[in-house]
């Protein structure tokens, strides 16, 4: 499931080279993350799997995986 | 929950006006070429109308409106009420919508009064507009609807400097009793009140020496307390939260879906935004016009001026059923369905 996630990710970001975003990836050291990226992730979050994620879950978060974890949570 | 209907009065005509001086995202030097880019390709916002400092919104409205009553062929003393919907008066005091009475020379007899909505101005507009004329028969009246915002916006501040544009729009309402109602969702949430906000200049933080002195928020984020606040995932959730079942409770008590409407009319927030609620509406791309490209953020304008630079040539011509959504300070938020029939439309007027 993780996977779908990932490849969810490198679809919406442009700039990931597919394939090197791993589960264990800090997701702000993958891409220059900054605060139109935080948005185009809780979109994602919320088009692809009708999950809400705020800033506290973001801020928090620092891998890919800690985000998955937050979002299957409330699936 | 305000789900209502208004029977009997007329959209009768529709204009919009902003400012000639324009500036482009991709010249806004205080970020990277890289948040430039991004600038235009994620928030969708190009290019954007900015008023010279001294310039009013009232400008903007007085300036529509004259194109609209001449295009409508009004008499003027007809109008008899004219509300102004806006976060930028013209002064602290007194209410700018004596001001534009005044010099549009509508008549005393005409009733005038403001009322203070930003990106919900113009559906929350029309309910008053048509519900006050509804009940006291006043036969023509105009909603005047706009923001100046790029003046109170930081230069330094990279989530609120490009995203803001100038606009203001006039829209015409009669009474007639063979037109179909207009439908209505309207809500609000004062918890989220400091979402989008300007801190200093009313009562509670009185202007003072300190109103004006910068501060750091953030990464290319520096503004003072007499300058806009935007709290941007805070307003993108709401806005995922709320807008859709909005519109879609409004479509369920009327029986109808996102088909039944040529056109899904959204407050100009930002593309990603938009799209997303697009998207979530299951409503194709060709029924979503967009001004934000071209004109940014224009707050409170924002749904008539779309309509105006992206709809014209349709609703002058032919019955056009549109559902409308304006969300965000306040929070405020709220969802319309209304018809337009060859409606009087000027072209975009250029202050």
């Amino acid at each position: 499931m993780i996977e779908e996630f990932i490849k969810n990710i490198e679809a919406e970001f442009e700039d990931l080279v597919p394939g090197k975003l791993k589960p264990e990836s800090n997701f702000r050291e993958a891409f220059e993350w900054n605060s139109i990226n935080a948005l185009i992730l809780i979109a994602l979050v919320k088009t692809e799997y009708e999950v809400s994620i705020n800033a506290e879950d973001i801020q928090k978060s620092k891998t890919v995986k800690d985000i998955f974890e937050i979002v299957k949570s409330r699936m | 929950m305000a789900i209502f209907s208004i029977p009997g009065v007329r959209l009768a005509g529709i204009a919009a006006a902003v400012p000639k001086k324009e500036v482009s995202n991709l010249d806004y030097h205080w970020v990277s070429e890289k948040d430039r880019e991004m600038l235009v390709k994620t928030v969708g916002v190009e290019k954007r109308r900015v008023a010279e400092p001294g310039t009013t919104t009232s400008d903007l409205c007085i300036a529509a409106a004259e194109q609209l009553i001449t295009g409508l062929g009004w008499d003027k003393n007809e109008i008899e009420l004219l509300i102004f919907i806006s976060q930028s008066r013209d002064y602290i005091i007194p209410s700018t919508s004596g001001i534009i009475q005044h010099k549009l020379g509508l008549p005393h007899s005409c009733v005038a009064f403001d009322i203070g909505l930003g990106c919900s101005g113009w559906v929350y507009g029309i309910s008053a507009m048509a519900g006050m004329m509804q009940a006291t028969r006043i036969k023509k009246g105009l909603l005047l609807v706009g923001d100046i915002s790029t003046l109170t916006a930081s230069y330094r501040d990279k989530s609120t400097y490009p995203l803001f544009g100038d606009a203001a729009t006039v829209t015409a309402f009669e009474l007639d009793e063979n037109v179909s109602p207009i439908h209505f969702n309207l809500e609000s949430d004062g918890s989220g009140f400091d979402a989008i906000i300007i801190p200093d200049g009313g009562l509670r933080n009185f202007i003072s020496k300190k109103s004006f002195d910068y501060k750091k928020y953030g990464e290319g984020i520096y503004r003072t307390n007499f300058q806009i606040a935007l709290n941007g995932i805070e307003v993108f959730n709401f806005a995922l939260r709320e807008v859709v079942p909005n519109a879609k409770k409004l479509l369920q008590s009327l029986s109808k879906t996102t088909s039944d409407f040529d056109y899904f009319v959204m407050h100009q927030a930002n593309l990603l935004m938009n799209e997303t609620i697009r998207k979530m509406m299951k409503v194709d791309k060709e029924k979503v016009p967009y001004s934000i490209r071209n004109f940014g953020n224009t707050s409170s304008a924002s749904i008539p001026l779309t309509i105006v630079v992206q709809l014209r040539e349709q609703i002058i011509s032919r019955k056009v059923q549109l559902l409308t959504s304006g969300f965000g300070v306040g929070l405020s938020w709220g969802s319309v369905a209304i018809e337009m029939d060859k409606v009087v439309c000027p072209e975009l007027v250029e202050y």
